[in-house]
């Protein structure tokens, strides 16, 4: 457990129990599939069997016609929406390929792409009718890996994409959508000045965000609008995308976010949603949209997986002279690798000069990726880590004084440009060093490895309301969906700033019609942007109710102080009035002028990014290649931890996820192009047995942009843990390992074919 | 259609509902008598999100049939809470945050019920493999290992 | 989509009729861990649920003859708690709680997990080493097979129509003998054997093997009894080099596919590592 650090906050960097608890543990908390509305119907999808293939014809007559089906949907009953101008910006919004993945066009892309809907009466009847509609495919040469799409003679996926940069009219399609690049300094020169270069390739496979709770809506509609039900990341852009893909006003819909049960980025993108409202639009009744555990997998996020080279020159005593990464990301079936935050992050906890780093953008006929937790950069770090270990043992330099050496620090400036603030990166590897895991000894056939990692944060747009009812409880009103705990933050702050009791406020997930726009759950940004906008609320409310204070003293508004829950005078000379806190003044406030409330409607910036760098313990099997995570501890500078329970879960969960990307995770297809693996059996995220307990190393430099110092803190942990679990196996069986995942046969292989 | 009548007891409630035979105990909790506590993460034995007790025994709801469960005791997370009284597990798990996203919790709770009342005193080991059928994907586990041996040692009044 | 009937009979020549007047469209609902997931995906599609578990032979463990006779029905959960059988057959126990989950383990029963017939079973290279015998009740009446006899590919058995696994028998077996199996999964729990070795030998006063048998899971179309491989076993004290000929007779008698969960090379090589392993418990067991 770490120290307590905050002393000086009542609530802010205290354990206090979430708000949302008691219904959480009892089962009564209402999850995306939990709502059943009179008259729901169950909508289902039909996906295709093919990798790639030409929709020739579809007919839903025979669907159309079983008892019990209300309403069957193609793609004809959506929307074409036209080609946008390009080019895009690091964040891809291209809602015709979005409509394009929602239902298919004229092609299917990949093994689970949908072709139709049906919602009818019953499970039964729907499942029945998705068999009676019939699909007349072509089916096409596909392709699974991003290095053979390339290749000239690939099958292409979009024969209107060219790569960015090329003439559309001219240039050959090509899988490759673009190659974005960012430099700094002047790599050739630094690698002439290095003592040692090494330059290794690495590939990771595609992983599965893998929450537990599979993606579920429930859609109403008339002409008076539309009303979704659904477990999102955020309900706003789910409402605007949801616009876009059905051609209806933003203001006519409104969606609701369910509880949401895991999403790790995964439920940032629409999927069912927009046909579940087409389907209720035809039938004039609720649907119902569940996706089945193997729809999961086929058809929503996993992220990319990857070829990555990275070459890194270095001194003798240790300084890195220039480095440069590749990367090779599979997109999917439509553009939009998280290529930009790989590039960005992959090299920054360190003070480099010379760096470039660049990667491709490839279609494949595989799901879309969606963002999963720190999008894209594990698997570019997991090479960038892996070299420097390397480089560590060849310069017969400690892996962790070679980070110290090239650490970041406050001026630093990244790839991208982006000069650092305060940031703990150095201190972490002093506490690393000094920490008892650190020299603790090890066994036979046991290993230690080690890796950084980096994120840059989000800010962006939030809102927040806090309304004060007339007895001085307070209900804090905020637009981003909680999937961690982050109600108990937004609560503990404006209890903070307030001045009362934590239990006095009720924090409140709007829907997007009772709060303005609210940005993504995503991105590590909540308790950071949607904090600040919870805090200026607070304050915004403090100014009125001292407002109210100073019309009952009768003095000025500047004369009323707000300090520890009570509107006071601000000086002796200001009078003697009996300081009056915030229920009695709302109690007055029929006769002040009205209800005490305060709002902020802002775009967030300043975000800190934070660094961390894990250790891990392995046991392998030589035998076997069986491998068995001993001991593990995660330090990460985590700004402020508003609520430590809830930071030091995330970086517990997020080393758990990475321990599985290591070792088990991987999404197997067969020569068809199917996915082999659509489950929990066979996609084998880590369970409890698996692992040890998760220790934890809090680093607090806060983040001075915002009030309470917080710089969020969810990606950050998934970056270290493949290099780090990696780099634990090559240290016990003195073997190096550059393919994920590090399973079994893999392990066992390089054993036997070293001679063991 | 050819329904079948089935009584079982449902946290100590008598419960008649009409099923399918394909319906398993979990399409029955929740589509049929609306028991939206226990969640379907899988659907095949593989995430214990659906985990309940029948005549005592942990199983996945979604592996029985709605038409087995005739005559058969069912315990699910509704009833875990005595009225507003929360089951020690319950009360440990808010207070030790060993829960994030929420959705594998109440499978959680009920595994590890019964888990403690077949061994009252589980080792680390014992509660990480006795829960390994219970999949989480936020917490890394820790929590809630530390969360069960901590209701432990508090039920057994160390 | 027919809807499909459920019967709960209370006897097996019930039960059997229903079966056999179904003219194959009809199946055995054990613990139903494996049939509930099928039908989920359409993998069958039956038209009727024979449920066995209100029988009380498939649902009872009793001693017999010196052995245990275990209805089919019986949940593995069940064989843990049973002192007795546990002591007498810690091999068997063990192999069928490595079946799924905590969760898994309240429902999954030894005879639904032999009718099944996947090759990656858990408790049948077990119960083959144990030479256990299936009972057999069908319209002709009752007839005993030894388990390795049932499963004759994936997901087929030799069962005719309208025949049940009513009881495994696992016989008294010689003082001075133990049995073990171990299986290989990447995790911890939850997954399906890559390969899994069942051994159960029997020695003589001076620890030297008198009997063995091995069965192997998850490396051929059936699980397997090897004899070879217990015939290197016989007549040593496990020796280093009865072990290597175990390790080399057990792959010798692999003939694995490569699939999601394992390739032919790696799970012909860790069948040989495994056999070492439940010999050398089989062994430990034995002398105890």
């Amino acid at each position: 457990m770490p120290d307590e650090v905050n002393t000086e906050f009542k609530w802010v960097g205290k354990r206090n129990p979430r708000p949302d608890g008691v219904d959480k543990v009892t089962g009564r908390a209402k999850y995306g599939a939990d709502l059943y509305l009179p008259g729901m119907l169950v909508g289902k999808t039909l996906r295709s069997p093919h990798a790639h293939a030409r929709i020739k014809s579809i007919d839903t007559s025979k669907a159309k016609a079983l008892a019990g089906v209300k309403a069957v949907v193609t793609s004809a009953d959506f929307p074409a929406i036209p080609k946008p101008p390009g080019p895009h910006g690091p964040m891809i919004s291209d809602f015709r390929d979005n409509s394009m993945n929602m239902m298919a066009r004229d092609k299917v892309l990949y093994d689970g792409h949908p072709v139709a809907a049906v919602a009818a009466t019953s499970e039964k009847i729907a499942r029945q009718a998705l068999k009676l509609i019939e699909v007349d495919y072509e089916v096409l040469p596909h392709v699974i890996d991003p290095v053979e799409a390339m290749k000239p003679d690939a099958p292409i996926l979009h024969d209107d994409q060219v790569t960015e940069g090329e003439d559309e009219k001219t240039a050959k399609p090509s899988n490759v959508y673009r190659i974005p690049r960012a430099q700094k300094g002047d790599v050739e020169k630094g690698f002439a000045e290095a003592d040692l270069v090494i330059e290794r390739e690495f590939t990771t496979k595609a992983v599965h965000q893998g929450y537990i709770e599979p993606h579920a809506c429930v859609a109403q509609a008339s002409d008076d609008g539309v009303e979704l039900f659904c477990s999102t990341q955020g309900q706003y852009v789910d409402r605007g995308s949801c616009a876009k893909l059905l051609g209806l006003d933003i203001s006519k819909i409104r969606v609701t976010s369910s509880e949401i049960g895991g999403g790790f980025g995964g439920k940032i993108p629409i999927y069912s949603e927009p046909v579940a409202i087409r389907l209720a639009q035809l039938a004039r009744r609720p649907v119902k949209m569940v996706m089945s555990r193997d729809e999961v997998f086929r058809a929503t996020g996993p992220t990319s997986g990857a070829h990555v080279r990275i070459k890194i020159g270095a001194k003798k005593d240790g300084t890195i002279t220039a480095a440069e990464g590749e990367m090779t990301y599979q997109a999917g079936a439509f553009k939009g690798a998280s290529i930009g935050a790989a590039m960005n992050c992959m090299f920054s906890p360190y003070d480099l000069e010379n760096i470039h780093v660049w990667g491709y953008d490839v279609c494949v006929n595989r799901p879309k990726v969606a963002a999963y937790r720190a999008p894209g950069v594990p698997m570019a770090a997991f090479g960038v880590e892996g070299v420097i270990n390397e480089l560590a043992d060849e310069l017969g330099i400690d892996r962790v004084d070679l980070r110290l050496i090239n650490a970041a620090k406050e001026g630093t400036q990244n790839v991208m440009g982006m000069k650092y603030g305060p940031i703990g990166f150095q201190e972490m590897l002093e506490k690393m060093k000094a920490h008892p895991h650190y020299n603790a000894p090890l066994g036979e056939n046991q290993g230690r490895g080690l890796a950084a990692g980096y994120w840059l944060h989000a800010g962006g747009m939030s809102c927040a309301s806090v309304n004060v009812s007339d007895d001085g409880t307070v209900t804090l009103i905020e637009g981003n969906p909680d999937i961690g705990g982050s109600r108990a933050s937004m609560a503990a702050m404006v209890a903070e700033e307030l001045g009362i009791d934590y239990n006095k406020v009720r924090p409140i997930i709007s829907d997007t019609s009772s709060l303005g726009f609210t940005f993504l759950t995503a991105g590590s940004r909540v308790t950071f942007a949607t904090g600040m906008a919870c805090v200026l609320a607070a304050r915004n409310a403090i100014k009125v109710a001292c407002d109210r204070a100073a019309q009952m003293w009768g003095v000025s508004e500047e004369e009323v102080v707000w300090e520890d829950g009570h509107a006071r005078p601000a000086g002796a000379n200001v009078g003697d009035h009996e300081p009056m806190s915030l229920a009695e003044i709302a109690a007055k406030a029929p006769m002040t002028g009205g209800p005490i409330a305060g709002h902020a409607e802002i775009n967030a910036t300043g975000q800190g990014p934070a660094t961390g760098a894990h250790l891990v313990d392995v046991e392998v099997d030589r035998e076997s290649g069986h491998v068995k995570v001993l001991r593990y501890t995660v330090f990460q500078d985590v700004g402020r931890a508003i609520s430590p329970d809830y930071v030091e879960g995330q970086l517990q969960g997020g080393a758990v996820q990475g321990i599985g990307w290591a070792l088990n995770e991987e999404y197997i297809y067969d020569d068809k192009g199917r996915l082999e693996n659509p489950g929990f059996l066979d996609y084998r995220v880590p369970v409890a047995s698996d692992v040890p307990m998760i220790d934890v190393c809090m680093i607090e430099v806060p983040n001075p942009n915002h009030p309470y110092g917080v710089r969020g803190v969810g990606e950050t942990p998934i970056v270290p843990p493949q290099a780090a679990v990696a780099n634990a196996v090559e240290n016990a069986v003195g073997l190096r390992f550059r393919d994920l995942p590090v399973s079994p046969p893999k392990i066992r292989k390089a054993i036997k074919d070293a001679g063991g | 259609m050819a329904k079948t009548h089935v009584t079982t007891t449902i946290n100590g409630d008598e419960t008649e509902f009409l099923c399918e035979t394909e319906q398993t105990l979990l399409d029955v909790l929740r589509d049929e008598l609306h028991m939206t506590g226990t969640k379907e993460g899988c659907g095949t034995g593989d995430c214990g999100a659906c985990s309940v007790t029948m005549d005592g025994r942990l199983i996945c709801s979604c592996l029985v049939l709605g038409v087995e469960t005739h005559g058969h005791k069912i315990e699910t997370i509704e009833g875990m809470a005595d009225g507003d009284a929360l089951h020690p597990l319950q009360r440990n798990f808010i207070d030790m945050a060993a829960l994030q996203c929420g959705i594998c919790t109440p499978g959680v709770l009920v595994a590890a019920k019964n888990l403690l009342e077949k061994n009252p005193d589980p080792s680390e080991t014992e509660v990480r493999f006795w829960l390994a059928g219970n999949l989480c994907r936020c917490t890394g586990y820790d929590k809630i290992i530390r969360a069960v041996m901590e209701t432990a040692a508090e039920m057994r009044g160390a | 989509m027919a809807d499909i009937q459920y019967q709960a009979p209370e006897d097996l020549a019930a039960a059997s009729a229903l079966l056999a007047g179904a003219g194959g469209k009809a199946r055995i609902l054990a613990g139903g861990t494996d049939l509930l997931v099928q039908m989920k995906f359409d993998v069958v599609e039956p038209t009727l649920l024979i449920d066995i578990k209100n029988i009380a032979e498939t649902r009872t463990i009793a001693e017999e003859d010196g052995g245990f006779r275990v209805g089919a029905a019986v949940p593995g959960a069940e064989l843990g708690e049973d002192a007795a059988l546990a002591a007498a057959w810690p091999g068997v126990v063990e192999a069928a709680e490595l079946i799924g989950s905590t969760q898994v383990q309240g429902r999954a029963s030894l005879g639904g997990n032999l009718c099944n017939a996947s090759p990656a079973a858990d408790s049948v290279p077990a119960m083959i080493a144990a030479g256990a015998v299936a009972r057999v009740i069908g319209p002709d009446g009752q007839r005993d097979v030894a388990v390795e006899d049932i499963a004759t590919g994936p997901g087929k058995t030799s069962l005719a129509s309208g025949e049940i696994v009513a009881s495994i028998f696992l016989p008294k077996r010689p003082a001075n003998s133990g049995d073990a199996y171990l299986r290989f999964i990447p995790r911890t729990e939850m997954d399906i054997a890559v390969v899994g070795v069942g051994i159960s030998l029997s020695l003589d006063g001076d620890g030297v093997c008198t009997a063995a048998r091995v069965g192997l899971g998850a490396v051929a179309p059936t699980a397997l009894l090897v004899d070879a491989a217990a015939d290197a076993l016989i007549g040593s004290k496990l020796d280093e080099a009865a072990m290597d000929n175990l390790a080399a007779a057990v792959s010798a008698a692999c003939s694995p596919i490569d699939d999601k969960r394992g390739t032919v090379e790696f799970r012909t090589d860790i069948a040989g590592v495994l056999a070492r392993r439940v010999a050398s418990i089989a062994f430990t067991r034995a002398g105890k």
